[in-house]
């Protein structure tokens, strides 16, 4: 079964989902879990080609939302979800914990009212440390720590696999999944009709999860749009796995008021993260790299864990968030026109995404109505990726190393690439096996990649071969 | 568990002259772990460079290069296992290796790691801009050319002066592919003249001073934008090809907590090829960049006559000592020095490189007694070779101290 199927004129969807980022997922599975007919639509060529494609993979708990918000309950309940269903999958969670660290006497003040906050949003195992009990719990930690607040929910997980997981049991209900698909207009007549370069859709129901593209998505499908989006990069860094040595806490900072700051992240892969910076821009394709940046995020990672000085930079990329111009999300249900848009979905996305997929779902009103019956899930297991349970090179028979530095099979490759839902690019494949995420960025592997994936990829790996010798 | 009396990670060149040189001295089990299937490793995809002459007394292109290491281990009872990749080393010997049937544990005596090198990627230089499809090192292209019969590009700006660099631009030119630049971001050509005039005579344009400041491209490669001195100019290519910056393969030691030397960036080793950790030994470019195949074999072949006289009768039990030097040194191997009695092979030599170009005296100080002294131009890339005298293993401080002129 493969899911990029074609279109014919005559199919009815109850709902069409534009955007395949996390949220788009999720909100996929839960609507085909529902029993309602989908249709995923993105523009990118593969799933997770925009603002899901680069976070810092923590399922949050949600200590520092802003009391009684939407974005509070959603994370909260995409966080509930995820924990119930994360071993069905095979996805992982890995319980590293965080500390909210303060450097200056002043940061340290902050941190009765963080926790007090902590205590109001429903997250009780939070606990107020001295700079040497800190340092405990987290040995890598620099000596000038002055006090620190420990969040022991604050999780870890696969941010990839997950959606893939939860897009991969939409499909296997039945959901349809269209990629290099954008949505150019669409009208409403009692059902939408979304006219793309792929042909018109015919839905019932159309739900907006474009992230970068939510605004334009709600003028092309009509509406007055209600926010707009502010595109806020992050940039990152990617420490070599040697760095997982130096810490195995989330280290965060005492947030300010625009943003959750500079993490030093442990990942599920087993390396560690620094970032995100936070810089406005209005570009929402282009999400660059740049080096005095990067260099200042290697310095930031030293100086709060001296362990992590000569750790060499594994990989560095950078991502863009669909902030708007309020902090909030953006959920706009326009009963009256069968549309739901959810939109400003920022960092907090990944933690959120069952969540706001519920809730779509209930502002949807169609299980509540009787419209849909509800399936029971199919079983979706993921290939493990993370350091923390076995992998494939550990197992008989693998064939064949290709890529050492992530120690990625051959048979995991050509698995993905028979897989529903095969990769569209090579980003897709590099999220789905790791091959080529790590330290050498392919000086060994990637000449194989190219070969295995010849034919595969919207942008191949190697160059048309017939002008050559 | 099978225990070996050596296992030995990489078959390079360096690799396979220490298991000739270790069975020839009378070492029993000597177990050869390589995670492709063909010897050789790095000179196995660089089909230009002439390898062999110094070990073997003739020319051999890369790929017959490795054949004729597998032809020579083949003279000698070594168990060579392919497709074997180690995954993590234990302090006490024992390797977590998987290999095609499953994942095993094997153990030996000593473990000699020589895992070679790789070049410095686009990611850890930090360099500016999108992360589009199309931004390799010559590695990479070495090996789509010499195993796949494919190109990543055909108009690629290549980075770098280095004598891979002048590799990299042979394979394009001889495999259909024409570069638009080669860029050198320091003021002098890396590689001296007159190899180093090679692109230009090629008609390929090389500029120094010259630095990729921003990458291009949604899937592909596009245009880079280039500064030179002050101006700021974008040029149109398929690719972005970094050559060089070689960096040692060492991260089995990083991911296992055994102790690197941050200055080589290698596993920190005394004058017998001895780890911190005395069951481990490293020989070859791992322990610094970047050498040739040739002196990487003669390295592994001195170092593996150290580790059996080590493993036959004088293991070492003094505790190391730190090599010391100044900036801009940027390494010196050996850099630890163990006391106790002279072993045959090893390291007879100190190898120094500098972190850029200078001009001053370097000199060499044994407890505080100058021993040896040069006035020079230094270069970044060259290697420096200063004779380690003997007392320098029972010495207290070994120091290199540099005055550079103004």
């Amino acid at each position: 079964m493969n899911a990029q199927s074609q279109l014919s004129g005559s199919e009815r969807f109850d709902v069409a989902i534009i955007g395949a980022g996390v949220v788009g997922c999720a909100v996929a599975r839960r609507f085909a879990l529902a029993g309602a007919k989908v249709i995923l639509i993105e523009k990118g060529s593969d799933i997770l080609s925009g603002a899901s494609k680069a976070n810092s993979a923590i399922l949050h708990t949600g200590f520092d939302a802003p009391k009684g918000s939407l974005e509070l309950a959603l994370v909260q309940a995409g966080r509930q979800e995820y924990l119930d269903i994360h071993q069905a999958m095979n996805l992982p969670l890995v319980e590293t914990s965080a500390l909210v660290c303060a450097w200056t006497p002043d940061d340290a003040l902050k941190l009765e009212g963080i926790a007090e906050q902590g205590r109001q949003n429903g997250v009780d195992r939070l606990r107020l440390l001295t700079s040497a009990e800190a340092r405990t719990v987290e040995p890598g930690l620099a000596g000038n720590l002055v006090a620190a607040l420990h969040v022991l929910d604050e999780h870890v997980i696969d941010p990839w696999s997950a959606p893939l997981a939860y897009v991969n049991q939409a499909i296997a209900l039945g959901a349809t999944v269209l990629r290099q698909c954008e949505v150019r207009a669409g009208a409403f007549d009692g059902e939408w009709r979304l006219e793309t370069n792929q042909g018109d859709i015919r839905s019932k129901w159309v739900v907006n999860a474009a992230g970068l593209f939510g605004d334009h998505v709600d003028a092309r499908l009509g509406f007055q749009s209600e926010f707009q989006i502010k595109p806020r990069k992050g940039q990152f860094v990617v420490l070599d796995k040697a760095a997982s040595r130096q810490l195995k806490t989330i280290i965060l900072p005492v947030p300010n008021e625009i943003t959750k700051g500079v993490v030093i992240c442990p990942t599920a892969f087993g390396n560690i993260l620094v970032g995100p910076t936070a810089e406005e821009q209005d570009d929402r394709i282009r999400a660059t790299v740049e080096h005095d940046t990067l260099e200042a995020l290697v310095t930031h990672g030293s100086k709060l864990v001296p362990g992590l000085a000569h750790i060499p930079v594994t990989a560095v990329y950078a991502g863009l968030r669909p902030a708007t111009e309020k902090k909030e999300y953006r959920v706009i249900h326009r009963a009256e026109h069968n549309a739901i848009t959810l939109g400003g979905i920022r960092s907090t996305g990944l933690s959120s995404a069952l969540g706001l997929a519920q809730h779509a779902l209930k502002l949807h009103g169609g299980a509540d109505r009787g419209e849909f019956v509800s399936k029971a899930a199919p079983k979706v297991s993921m290939p493990n990726l993370t350091e923390s349970r076995p992998r494939d090179w550990q197992a008989e028979n693998h064939g064949d190393i290709v890529c050492h530095c992530e120690l990625v099979t051959r048979r995991e490759i050509e698995a993905t690439l028979s897989s529903p839902l095969p990769p569209g690019d090579f980003g897709g494949l590099r999220r789905r096996t790791r091959a080529g995420m790590g330290r050498c960025q392919g000086f060994y592997c990637n000449a194989k990649l190219a070969e295995i994936s010849k034919g595969c990829l919207a942008t191949p790996l190697a160059v048309d071969q017939e002008d050559g010798k | 568990m099978s225990q070996s009396d050596v296992i030995i990670v990489g078959g390079g060149p360096s690799g396979v002259a220490a298991a000739i040189a270790m069975r020839k001295a009378g070492v029993g089990k000597i177990t050869l772990l390589e995670r492709e299937r063909y010897l050789g490793g790095a000179t196995r995809h660089c089909s230009h460079s002439p390898f062999g002459m110094l070990e073997f007394g003739r020319v051999y292109l890369g790929a017959a290069y490795g054949r004729r290491l597998e032809q020579e281990i083949a003279k000698h009872d070594i168990d060579l296992r392919y497709g074997h990749s180690v995954a993590r080393l234990g302090e006490d010997g024992e390797l977590l290796v998987s290999n095609p049937d499953g994942l095993q544990t094997l153990s030996a005596k000593r473990v000699l790691v020589t895992t070679g090198v790789r070049e410095t990627t686009r990611a850890a230089r930090l360099v500016s801009g999108d992360r589009p499809i199309g931004v390799v090192t010559t590695g990479t292209l070495q090996s789509y050319v010499a195993f796949h019969n494919m190109m990543p590009f055909r108009r690629p700006v290549i980075v770098g002066s280095e004598l891979v660099t002048l590799s990299a631009v042979w394979t394009c030119l001889s495999h259909g592919a024409r570069p638009v630049a080669v860029l050198e971001p320091s003021s002098h050509s890396i590689a001296p003249a007159p190899l180093s005039w090679f692109p230009s005579l090629m008609g390929v344009p090389f500029h120094h001073d010259a630095q990729v400041v921003d990458i291009l491209g949604c899937g592909r490669v596009e245009a880079v934008r280039i500064k030179r001195g002050d101006i700021v100019e974008t040029i149109e290519c398929d690719g972005v090809l970094f050559s060089g910056g070689f960096t040692p393969e060492a991260s089995l030691f990083l991911t296992s907590g055994l102790a690197v030397d941050w200055g080589s960036a290698g596993p920190a080793v005394d004058q017998d090829g001895r780890c911190e950790n005395p069951r481990y030994f490293a020989a070859g470019n791992v322990l610094r960049a970047v050498e040739t195949g040739g002196w990487a074999f003669r390295e592994g072949r001195a170092i593996g006559t150290a580790l059996a006289a080590d493993l036959l009768g004088n293991p070492a039990k003094a505790a190391p000592t730190k090599v010391t030097y100044d900036d801009p040194i940027k390494l010196v191997v050996p850099n630890l020095l163990r006391s106790g009695s002279a072993l045959p092979g090893g390291l007879k030599d100190f190898q120094l490189r500098f972190q850029r170009r200078t001009k001053g005296t370097l000199s060499l100080s044994i407890d505080g007694r100058e021993v040896w002294r040069r006035n020079a131009t230094w270069r970044p890339e060259s290697r420096i070779i200063v004779p380690r005298p003997n007392n320098s293993t029972g010495a207290q401080r070994v120091h290199f101290s540099f005055r550079e002129e103004e």
